[in-house]
């Protein structure tokens, strides 16, 4: 079976400083899988070549075992990858309503009709109240994106990426500066939202690394030291050596 | 405290306060011929349904400009394009049907209007919105720059200097008018400003609208989502096209002139101030903005020859002090007003208002004595100022406005930081907090 995404010897410069560094990589149909590794590593980076943010300096990205590399983001989309945001990117002045709704626009076959109103649309606006429910944001449907608290923002964010039904889904540390409580029902929902779905996420929150993913990669300084499941991952001294070791210890 | 509950409370009587507004306003227009006649005469007074009719034309032509510029977040510099050349057009088309060559109800020609502004900015706009932010605006000037001088070489089309002229009795009106009175006219225009007003409101809930301020807000996150952001950007480019050109036909139609005024840089800068004045972040903000500088050009302008300082002026204190534009601050108030808080602020106002006042007339008093002397009417002996003729020589009247101006101006800031102190604590608690 073609894997859902593949990463054959991906090179990544910015102008002489190698970032990404011959990374190659197979993410299975339905795994969750997470990628680890110290600030700076080039997760993100990566990210952004597979979700067609950055041109690749070399290398062959394949989705479906369809090659996507140096492919608009849009396209991307629009073939099946989605992707979130490190760094909290969404429509600040629209409603958490139309900030979903705008995530299921394209997938639903709107793309620009001029000719139909929002509120008209039964589809279009069950599929929104059905995200708000599970985000846990009914409460805040008309609120302007910009005024929710940070947790809040977080959870639409994921909302924004997953809504629109991609089969394959990057989640670049979806729990970034959340408390215990907040991280685990993160957690939770990431689980109910990707069920049956491939998902490849960064993450430095071990414990929802080690308590979501089927598979580890470990990615120091542009090359990929390991790859596995979590326990051999845990277990391999190079990663304990490079990432690990302050936690294993 | 449900800051939800509150806003849809809020919401719900806003909708019903809206329509009711949005009706008066359109019982207004529709009365207003006959409140303001010429009852010496027995019939309409022209200066009041001229002044109409363009503030028609221009509510429509500023609208449009807001589909760039408030929804879409792209600031032109060349709208008056995408009146003008469909203003060409259509007084083309009009020569062509008094000329037998064609029909078209009378009627229906803001739409020959519509369609061919939807053609250019298709044209001009498939490259423009490839861009955006500072890009796209030099583009746009760019593009209003070229046309003008376009409007002056191919005299075949833009009849040179002298702009190209027709008649607008044509005889084709389906509803057996002449439209040589100018207050049918009116009527035409404010029928397809009504069309036009409600079109551009339904598309502004439609998913190209809400995709336009999506663009917006966060350009780059929309294409993760799967749209090409030079697509949207284009569609509602072109349709604000649309709606420039039927305010492009209805200019045609009133005035039976065009010249290359109705391209160059003025028109598309008063579309930029009526709008930004307006107020961008409301849909009717643009018409608010479009109603006060066609008063301040005409009314204004038969009084003094300054209209245009007076409109530079209020557009950089709008952008200054209040951003949001007259519908933002409106818009602002509603809250306090609804819970009932806004006599505990009327004190301050009237703190600011009152200095306030005496700086715009130390200024006014300035302006005229300074457009009167560059003008060199002060040799006719006076100045017209405040009902009374006044010497612009007498260095009294220059201090006089100077002093009113600094200590009415001075002390109107000072109140107006008190104001802010005081809103902002009766605002908290409210949801306009
Ligand atoms: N557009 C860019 N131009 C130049 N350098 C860049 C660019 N984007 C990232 N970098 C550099 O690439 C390196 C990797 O950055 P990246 O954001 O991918 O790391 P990361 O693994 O996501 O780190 P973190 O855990 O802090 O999010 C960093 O040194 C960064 O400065
Ligand atoms: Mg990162």
């Amino acid at each position: 079976m073609t894997p859902a995404l593949a990463l054959r010897d991906v090179h990544k410069s910015f102008g002489a400083t190698r970032i990404i560094q011959g990374v190659s990589l197979e993410i299975r149909r339905g795994e969750r899988h997470a990628i680890i590794g110290p600030n700076g590593a080039g997760k993100t980076t990566l990210f952004n070549l597979i979700s067609g943010r950055l041109p690749v300096s070399s290398g062959v990205i394949a989705l479906n075992g369809r090659p996507i590399q140096n492919r608009s983001p849009q396209k991307i989309r629009r073939l099946g990858l989605t992707r979130s945001f490190q760094i909290i990117s969404f429509f600040h002045r629209l409603s958490v309503l139309d900030n979903l709704r705008c995530a299921l626009l394209w997938p639903l076959g709107y793309r620009v009709a001029f000719w139909r109103l929002l509120d008209r649309e039964r589809r279009l606006n069950q599929a929104a109240e059905e995200w708000l429910e599970r985000l846990a944001l009914t409460a805040r449907r008309d609120v302007q994106a910009g005024a929710l608290s940070y947790a809040e923002q977080r959870a639409l964010e994921i909302g924004l990426t997953v809504a629109g039904g991609a089969e394959v889904v990057l989640l670049d540390e979806p729990t970034a500066g959340m408390d215990r409580g907040e991280a685990d029902r993160t957690t939770a929902l990431i689980r109910e939202i990707t069920q049956g779905k491939t998902l490849v996420m960064v993450e430095h929150d071990m414990n929802v690394v080690f308590g979501l993913a089927d598979r580890i990669s470990v990615l120091v300084y542009g090359h990929l030291i390991a790859s596995g499941a979590p326990g051999d991952v845990r277990g391999d001294p190079a990663v304990q050596e490079a990432y690990l070791g302050a936690e294993a210890a | 405290m449900s800051g939800a509950t509150i806003r849809r409370r809020g919401g719900a009587r806003r909708t019903w306060w809206g329509s009711w507004a949005w009706f008066s306003a359109l019982g207004l227009a529709v009365l207003l011929p006959w409140i303001i006649f010429d009852w010496r005469h027995g019939r309409h007074d022209g200066f009041a349904v001229a002044l109409l009719t363009q503030t028609a034309i221009m509510s429509v032509f500023a609208l449009s400009y807001n589909m760039l510029s408030g929804q879409s977040g792209l600031l032109s510099f060349g709208h008056a394009v995408f009146l003008g050349l469909p203003a060409y057009v259509t007084i083309h088309v009009m020569n062509a049907i008094a000329a037998g060559h064609l029909w078209i109800p009378e009627e229906l020609l803001p739409l020959v209007g519509g369609i061919s502004g939807l053609l250019f900015a298709a044209l001009f706009g498939y490259p423009t919105t490839r861009q955006r932010a500072t890009a796209f605006a030099m583009i746009t000037f760019g593009i209003g720059e070229l046309v003008t001088a376009a409007a002056t070489m191919f005299q075949g089309f833009f009849g040179g200097e002298g702009g190209v002229t027709a008649d607008r009795a044509l005889n084709t009106s389906l509803l057996g008018l002449s439209y040589e009175p100018a207050i049918e006219v009116y009527y035409l225009a404010l029928a397809w400003t009504v069309i036009a007003v409600v079109l551009m409101r339904l598309l502004a809930r439609t998913p190209l609208g809400r995709m336009a301020e999506a663009c917006r807000d966060n350009h780059e996150r929309v294409r993760f989502l799967g749209y090409d952001p030079h697509g949207i950007r284009f569609c509602q480019f072109a349709l604000s096209g649309f709606f420039a050109g039927i305010a492009g036909a209805l200019y045609a139609m009133t005035y039976e002139i065009v010249t290359y005024d109705a391209v160059g840089a003025t028109l598309s800068g008063n579309a930029l101030f009526m709008t930004f004045i307006g107020g961008v972040g409301v849909f009717w903000g643009p018409i608010v903005g479009a109603v006060l500088v066609v008063i301040m050009q005409s009314w204004v302008g038969l009084v003094s020859n300054a209209w245009q300082i007076y409109v530079g002026v209020l557009f950089i204190a709008m952008v200054m002090y209040a951003p949001g534009g007259l519908a933002g601050l409106i818009v602002l108030h509603g809250p306090v007003w609804q819970e009932g808080r806004i006599q505990a602020l009327l004190l301050s106002y009237a703190r600011v208002a009152l200095p306030g006042l005496l700086a715009v007339l130390g200024f006014v008093a300035l302006v005229e004595l300074g457009s009167s002397v560059m003008l060199g009417e002060h040799e006719k002996g006076a100045v017209r100022l405040f009902g009374g003729a006044l010497d612009p020589a007498s260095p009294w009247l220059w201090g006089g406005g100077a002093a009113l101006l600094l200590i009415g101006g001075s002390i109107a800031r000072r109140q107006g930081r008190a104001l802010a102190a005081r809103w902002a604590l009766i605002a908290e608690g409210t949801s306009a907090g």
